[in-house]
């Protein structure tokens, strides 16, 4: 007895030690991060263009090009994804075909976001003549969102209780009314917590924009789609890896880095809310 | 007037299916169409299993299984590192904390899994590879077990969280019923609870796995760059993905070199679909309960 | 709700988007003719707020494929066109002009602590093919030497290629690095270590050998006693027009040739 009550001790002992060393390593990666970032971050920081072969200045270029990029991505992707969502879950037919969406969107959703870039870079780039462009780079993101938001979006329908749908065309409504006046609202919740969470994950890819739309250095903000910008997670790669004076660029890249990273948290966390929020007005 | 508002619905929403479709068929079409010419220059055997990678020497060599092993490699070291911490910490939120704080901890989780990858990235060329250089006094922290390392970090929120999940979905009558035998918290947790939650953990080590091996900055960053099978762990090694990301700029349309790169986005393709496959089969019975 | 703050930000977006009307220029490709091309852009902007250029890095090898796949409108290169691409080029209908902008040496570096001050090229290019693996081989300290190299796109690593290892196949071993400062910053942290990077990118973090007893400078550049001196180009697609060519001219003007120098290069004349 005494030795299955230590062996009990003992592994509780464990799982305590595995949570404190996970959460010790995410602890000294947040304070490295906030440590070297933080000195770095004032308010000219964000709201100028980088100065002297981007030894100062600021990040703003960066900052625009993440929010235009995301923007458009985003444009792109909600429409068609919510809309492909919904032929799926009452439109669709045959059932072969939408077995096929399936298997390729689950599949899309796993696929690594370099081919996306690689990709991207071939279409848009090259065969359809977009350049490296702000085209092209929220094009492929938002290629890349688009699996995620209807899944997502998907599975937010599935979780509206059927009798409500019923209860619906029972009264003589359409499907489409059934559709935009009682399913999707019911169902918005959720959709926004993971439609906000795909912003702040688009936001936060690097490689596939590497070759669709970043650039490394640019006084003005883009003024049409055909522009490269700037963006915040290329911006932190290209100083680490291709800067020429890394003394002043390095706390600059965790500056950077820091913005990025209250960016993704503020939209994640605001995603959360949300989603809690709903939840507890929730009557059924 | 009704029929025409409903057919037009119905029509945007087939149209906006048939978009992704084609988008999406576009990008495997595409990849298949851009990957496969580099076999009628060299064999698929040749490919994937001889480790000759120098695609811009004069004849060039296409050999990229240091590439394919160096992927394997770093997602082992990674999930080596991911799974006792994030098993464990899955664990312990699940089974021993207190509601006060699983209710702090969830939401954490979930922010973390948020942070962009290249932030790890950073953290890892500019902290951590100095750092471990300096420990093991190697001649570089740029390798695959620091690539391995932060890897890991990154993907233990992923699992984690679904474990967790996994977990606490087990009904507490199968808990109660094994205390109520006699049997000790741990060995309730074991026997009882992870056994209830097999199949929603093995999903989670799955995802993990995909995350990981398709992770691309920070490999790009950390891992070190030498297309090489590495002697030991300390040793430089170059994945797929960050190969693809280091030569795509400088390939042009329709040469070899850029077929090349896309043969290996197939590769990472089909290791993707297969792991996506075992994934749907493990959680799919779980529905017919 | 959504939808009005969708709208809004739309006609935010759109609006700052149309208040900035510029001609724009883009560049790409050679990390070693980065900083210059970056020093010399905020210069040339700050004569004509008109013109906005716009910078990305990726090396040599990215700058060309985007000069021939039509994408782009300056390729920097740290090395001259091969004749391949060139063929490639016209193939598309393309036409590759060359403009030098500033001369460089190819530096060697290695660890400060290294003691090492001087090397041949075949010794050279035996390092870097895995032949010498130890610094005590050639009369250093006995340490495994770490060799560093650069990428399939760079330029540097090109000409390199061609000066020294003559086409032979650099170890497999030897790390890859994306940039010239990657390559100085790794050498300058790890004893063992042996790099090459354009001078504007030697600093005293680093140790720079003498090759074939010459010492990389402005004289031995210029006169062509360095072994591995280069030029250093811009290409662009037909001779260059409009804003393009006034960005050039600028570089090679002397008051582009003294940012050339202040970055640690050397001017053409």
């Amino acid at each position: 007895m005494n030795r299955r009550k230590g062996k009990n001790t003992f592994w509780i002992m464990m799982m305590i030690l595995m949570l404190i060393i996970t959460a010790g390593f995410l602890v000294v990666f947040i304070v490295r991060i906030i440590s070297l970032g933080a000195p770095v971050l004032s308010w000219k920081f964000i709201v100028e263009p980088p100065r002297e072969a981007m030894t100062e200045g600021g990040i703003f270029p960066a900052l625009m090009g993440t929010f235009l990029l995301t923007a458009l991505a985003m444009i792109f992707a909600l429409p068609s994804g919510i809309f492909t969502a919904i032929w799926l879950t009452h439109y669709g037919k045959p059932q072969w075909l939408v077995n096929i969406l399936h298997i390729i969107i689950n599949t899309m959703a796993g696929i690594p976001s370099i081919i996306f870039g690689l990709f991207g870079m071939a279409i848009f780039v090259n065969l359809l003549g977009f350049k490296v462009s702000l085209l092209s780079g929220s094009l492929t993101l938002a290629i890349l969102a688009l699996p995620v938001i209807i899944n997502n979006t998907e599975q937010a329908i599935h979780s509206v209780p059927a009798d409500f749908s019923e209860a619906s065309l029972a009264l003589g409504a359409t499907t489409r009314q059934t559709i935009s006046k009682v399913v999707f609202p019911a169902a918005l919740p959720n959709i926004l917590t993971g439609a906000i969470i795909s912003v702040g994950r688009v936001a936060g890819e690097t490689a596939p924009i590497m070759f669709t739309a970043a650039t490394f250095y640019s006084r003005s903000l883009p003024h049409s789609l055909q522009d490269e910008v700037m963006a915040l997670p290329y911006h932190i790669y290209a100083l680490m890896t291709e800067g020429t004076h890394p003394e002043s660029q390095v706390p600059i890249a965790y500056g950077t880095a820091l913005v990025l990273l209250i960016l993704v948290i503020l939209i994640d966390a605001t995603a959360i809310i949300i989603r809690s929020y709903m939840r507890k007005k929730r009557q059924w | 007037m009704k029929g025409i508002k409903e057919k037009t619905f119905q029509a945007i929403a087939y149209i906006a299916s048939l978009l992704t479709a084609v988008c999406l068929i576009a990008i495997i079409y595409g990849i298949f169409h851009d990957g496969l010419p580099l076999f009628q220059f060299i064999s698929w055997k040749d490919f994937l299993f001889t480790n000759n990678w120098y695609p811009v020497y004069s004849p060039p060599g296409f050999g990229a299984w240091a590439l394919i092993m160096g992927s394997f490699y770093v997602t082992l070291g990674a999930l080596i590192i991911a799974l006792p911490l994030s098993l464990g910490s899955a664990i312990f939120i699940s089974e021993i904390a207190s509601p006060g704080l699983r209710e702090i901890a969830k939401p954490v989780i979930e922010l973390l899994a948020g942070i962009p990858s290249v932030v790890y990235g950073l953290f890892g060329i500019a902290f951590l590879a100095p750092l471990i250089r300096q420990w093991f006094s190697l001649d570089t922290g740029l390798n695959l077990f620091t690539s391995s390392l932060i890897l890991g970090i990154m993907v233990i929120p992923i699992i984690c969280s679904i474990s967790e999940d996994a977990m606490s979905s087990v009904p507490h009558s199968i808990r109660e019923a094994s205390l109520a035998l006699g049997a000790t918290k741990s060995e309730t947790i074991f026997k009882a609870v992870i056994p209830a939650a097999k199949k929603g953990i093995i999903g989670s080590i799955l995802l993990g796995f995909g995350r990981a091996i398709g992770e691309t900055m920070v490999v790009l960053m950390v891992a070190g760059g030498a297309a090489q099978i590495p002697k030991s762990i300390f040793e430089p090694v170059r994945p797929m993905t960050s190969t693809i990301a280091a030569e795509m700029g400088e390939t042009i349309m329709g040469d070899l070199h850029y077929n090349a790169l896309f043969a290996l986005a197939i590769v990472l393709l089909i290791i993707t679909f297969f792991s996506n496959l075992i994934t749907e089969i493990v959680f799919r019975p779980k529905r017919q309960k | 709700m959504n939808r009005k703050i969708l709208l809004l930000t739309l006609i935010l977006s759109l609006t700052t988007l149309i208040a900035f009307a510029k001609t724009t220029i883009t560049c790409s490709g050679s990390t070693t003719v980065l900083p210059i091309a970056q020093a010399t852009a905020e210069a040339f902007m700050d004569g004509h707020p008109d013109i906005n250029i716009s910078i990305r890095g990726g090396g040599s090898g990215v700058g060309i494929a985007a000069l021939i796949n039509g994408t782009i409108d300056i390729a920097c290169s740290s090395r001259p066109m091969k004749s391949k691409e060139i063929t490639q080029a016209k193939s598309k209908g393309i036409e590759p002009i060359p403009y030098a902008i500033a001369l460089d040496g190819i530096a060697v570096v290695v660890h400060p602590s290294n003691s090492i001050s001087n090397l041949t090229i075949k010794q050279l290019k035996d390092i870097y093919t895995g032949k010498i693996k130890n610094w005590n081989e050639l009369g250093g300290p006995n340490l495994p030497i770490v060799v560093i190299s650069r990428d399939v796109s760079s330029g540097t690593f090109e000409v390199f290629n061609e000066r020294v290892m003559a086409g032979a196949k650099v170890s497999s071993s030897a790390q890859l690095l994306a940039s010239n400062n990657a390559v100085t910053t790794t050498v300058s942290t790890t004893p063992g270590a042996i790099g090459y990077a354009g001078l504007g990118f030697v600093s005293s973090k680093v140790k720079s050998v003498a090759i074939e007893k010459i010492i990389p400078s402005e004289q031995t550049v210029k006169d062509g006693t360095y072994k591995l001196a280069r030029k250093l180009y811009m290409y662009t697609n037909g001779k260059a027009k409009g804003a393009v060519s006034q960005y050039i001219a600028f570089i090679q003007s002397p008051q582009g040739q003294k940012i050339v120098e202040k970055q640690g290069f050397i001017s053409l004349n």
